[in-house]
């Protein structure tokens, strides 16, 4: 699985975040960084999860 | 009229075919629910997610394909049979059986028995008008009054902006005023913002927050006017020409927008047995009724994370996860969930919104409270945190251009954090 964010149109709202903090981090500049860009297989359901409940649906996987 | 049952699987039936209704139609399948998933809609397109309409729909150029819900672009893999154009009008619980009528010209699918084993209310909530007593003359429907609902509201409203130079006049500093008065100001318009209370947002924050709105607002050149009412649309028959407010001042205007808040759907259940009182009452599983859920905006729940105290929470976040406990209750219900481990403790959120407003982001986790300190930065350079407590317990996170902290304030919330330690965690 690899992750790939639109940075157009992810507005940080940090949901993933909450769900995938191994995977997505939102810093104090208020930028999504992406920790783990082939996450590992324990945490593919996690990210799913995360990808789907974006409000901006930025977020896509290649599996 | 026909009547139409569900198939050897059974049928569970979704009233509402936006964000709860969809999230729950697909929350169902996941589940392994193989029976037939029906989900109603009024409007006409596919479902759509909302909160871009008050946003980059009115000032960029985002069409409806690039905005539709997640789960609405999957309905044939999903196997979800969707009735858009169609609106419920009557609930039968003894029957077990809505009636929905066309809302097109129809005549052959005008009302139709839709029969189910398990039911799914999300009719959503509607923007509240202004009284008929403000309109000038007789209340007629009035071109160039606005409230922002549906997808229909945005593109006229997006049109109207895009012409003309008198200012847009726009009823109540909520969300939807202050995110709406920030488009106008973004495509150059001039904007009037009116709000009946002392401060904007009052229902959500404190004075003191909500006058950073009021600031934010004036900063970017918008006339705010607090404690202000309008007395009198005035209009020439067909539209609006003008608006008087209650500050004495006579205003020419084509635009009025109306942000004074929502009013749950739930009309068509009268007289159904199912309890309503500004919204549907459930109890903390979302459950309405025998097999019949409610969730979303028309929801009215008792939340055992705050005391038990009912929430009806009309936002994004909570019709996503409403919808989705809402569906995993019903199979639980049903017998048809293998572990009902997910639904077992009840709904018990902590709500959680956002709203942006220039290049500004307001997240709101939890609930405000009458007590509030600052975490950090201050109210004055436009990027804090509030924390809202209740004695030494933190119930609200107020995250002004600071996402990160709304998120982890959050979960904060959700570990039953004392305020001192929030502080701790959320200062810098």
């Amino acid at each position: 699985m690899k992750v790939v964010v639109d940075f157009d149109l992810c507005e940080s709202n940090a949901i993933c975040m909450a769900i995938a903090p191994e995977v997505f981090e939102v810093r104090d500049d208020d930028f999504l960084y992406i920790l783990e860009e082939h996450p590992d297989e324990s945490l593919h359901d996690k990210v799913r999860e995360a990808a789907e409940r974006c409000p901006k649906q930025a977020i896509a996987l290649e599996e | 009229m026909a009547t139409s049952g569900g198939g050897d699987g059974g049928r569970i039936l979704i009233i509402g075919a936006s964000l709860a209704g969809m999230n729950a139609a697909q929350m169902l399948r996941r589940s392994g629910y193989q029976g037939t998933v029906t989900v109603v809609g009024e409007e006409h397109h596919r479902p759509y997610d909302r909160p871009p309409l008050s946003k980059e729909f009115l000032t960029g150029d985002l069409d409806l394909e690039r905005i539709v819900l997640a789960p609405a672009r999957r309905v044939d893999e999903l196997d979800i049979e969707l009735l858009l154009g169609r609106r419920a009008t009557a609930l039968d619980l003894d029957r077990s059986e809505v009636t929905t009528r066309s809302t097109g010209d129809d005549p052959g699918s005008r009302q139709q028995q839709l029969g189910y084993d398990g039911l799914i209310i999300a009719t959503g909530s509607r923007a509240r008008a202004l009284p008929d007593a403000v309109i000038e003359g007789r209340a007629v429907a009035l071109e160039g009054l606005f409230s922002l609902r549906n997808l229909g509201d945005a593109q006229r409203l997006k049109t109207s902006l895009s012409s003309g130079s008198e200012p847009v006049v726009i009823c109540g500093a909520g969300f939807i005023g202050g995110e709406v008065a920030a488009s106008a100001r973004t495509l150059g318009r001039e904007v009037i913002l009116v709000e009946a209370a002392d401060a904007p947002l009052t229902r959500v924050l404190d004075a003191e927050a909500g006058m950073v709105m009021a600031d934010l607002h004036r900063r970017n050149g918008v006339d705010v006017r607090l404690s202000t009412t309008v007395e009198v649309v005035r209009h020439d028959g067909t539209r609006v020409v003008g608006v008087a407010l209650s500050d004495g001042s006579e205003i020419t205007t084509s635009v009025i927008v109306v942000g004074i808040g929502a009013i749950p759907n739930t009309e068509w259940l009268q007289d159904s047995g199912v309890s309503t009182d500004d919204g549907v009452a459930v109890d903390p599983w979302c459950r309405a009724d025998t097999m019949v859920m409610a969730a979303g905006d028309v929801a009215r729940f008792p939340n055992a994370r705050f005391g038990g105290m009912t929430m009806r929470i009309e936002q994004w976040d909570n019709a996503v996860e409403m919808g989705r406990f809402a569906a995993a209750g019903l199979l639980a219900d049903l017998g048809l969930l293998d572990s009902d481990a997910t639904v077992s403790s009840g709904y018990a959120p902590v709500p959680w919104f956002w709203s942006d407003q220039y290049d500004c982001k307001i997240q709101l986790a939890g609930v405000r409270s009458d007590e509030a300190v600052m975490a950090r930065g201050s109210v004055h350079d436009h990027q804090f945190v509030r924390l809202y407590h209740n004695g030494d317990t933190l119930c609200g996170v107020l995250a002004w251009n600071r996402p990160r902290q709304a998120i982890i304030g959050r979960q904060l919330i959700e570990q039953g954090s004392s305020v001192a330690d929030a502080r701790e965690r959320l200062g810098g």
